[in-house]
């Protein structure tokens, strides 16, 4: 008769399976962390190219209009997109090296699916807006679109990532309140959450 | 009290199978290659295993091609989430009475 730790040892395997084969365990903490750095310091230069020398908490009556101001807006928000996607990827493959399982695996593929469909239709719709002037809703709509895309991808994820996205989504909705503190609160839901909780998922599963 | 080990499902009883219904249980569905991965299994030995699978109508099949390479899905059947459920309920009961 089979003793008892042959079903614990099953029971184990069950859980690591379930979980190696629906999560992307490889994302790392650390990239979270310095996605929001970037993020930081990009909406540093915005700040100090358009604003400066306004307290970036004083309230701003006049908009973003001329076109070029939009476009070096776009190149920082890029550059900060590319470098954060440049890092998750590099670590996330790092990590996934050191645990002996691959990045592109059936699981990792259902994540970006899940995560893009939010966060594309976001991206087209937020293009639309800046096409017809809305300037002050792009921020809160890119916090509400990228929190809904974190959302819909959390079940391929820890669970600190559906907590992130119900905080983005939050903080998109007061800022869509406060039209002229578009910037704080990109800062605040791009920089600042990214490093909470990509610290507390560091201290959780990276070390 | 009935004794749990009667309990048991025979066709689960052998470790890979379980893994196999417990990745079904949090994918929709897998294929094969994938499963092979996950398993670390060569070809021949997670056939036989899903055949098992298959016998027992445990799991559904869908084959399809991508372009012209094969490419067969496997999906868990009501009977399969049943299965898996009560076989893991029986393992539990099993532990927890070792335990006392």
């Amino acid at each position: 008769m089979p003793n008892k730790s042959k079903y614990e040892a099953d029971i184990a395997s069950i859980r690591h399976m379930m979980d190696r084969t629906s999560k992307f365990i490889s994302l790392s903490g650390l990239s979270g962390v310095l996605a929001g750095i970037y993020a930081l310091v990009g909406a540093g230069v915005v700040y100090f190219m358009v604003h400066f020398p306004r307290s970036p908490f004083s309230y701003r009556i006049e908009t973003i209009q001329p076109f070029d101001t939009i476009m070096k807006l776009m190149a920082v928000a890029v550059a900060v997109l590319v470098a954060s996607i440049g890092t998750g990827l590099w670590l996330s493959s790092k990590k996934a090296q050191k645990a002996g399982v691959k990045i592109w695996s059936a699981s990792s593929k259902a994540m970006l699916v899940n995560l893009a469909v939010p966060i594309v239709s976001g991206g087209i719709f937020i293009l639309i807006l800046l096409m017809n002037g809305h300037y002050g809703v792009v921020a809160p709509a890119c916090l509400v679109f990228y929190g809904l895309g974190l959302i819909n991808a959390s079940p391929n994820f820890y669970d600190e990532i559906r907590y992130l996205g119900y905080s983005e989504i939050f903080l998109g909705l007061v800022s869509a309140s406060l039209p002229g503190y578009g910037l704080l609160f990109w800062s605040l839901g791009f920089g600042v959450l990214h490093i909470i909780y990509g610290s507390l998922m560091f201290r959780k599963y990276d070390r | 009290m009935s004794n749990p080990f009667n309990k048991l499902d025979k066709v689960l009883e052998h470790s890979v199978r379980l893994q196999i219904l417990s990745i079904l249980v949090v994918n929709e569905s897998y294929d094969f290659n994938s499963l092979k991965e996950a398993l670390e299994l060569s070809d021949g030995s997670l056939a036989t295993h899903i055949k098992a699978l298959e016998r027992e109508k445990y799991i559904l099949i869908n084959k399809s091609f991508v372009g012209k390479k094969p490419n067969t899905r496997y999906r868990l059947s009501e009977k399969g989430r049943q299965a898996f459920k009560k076989h893991l309920d029986a393992m539990e009961s099993i532990i927890k009475s070792q335990k006392k």
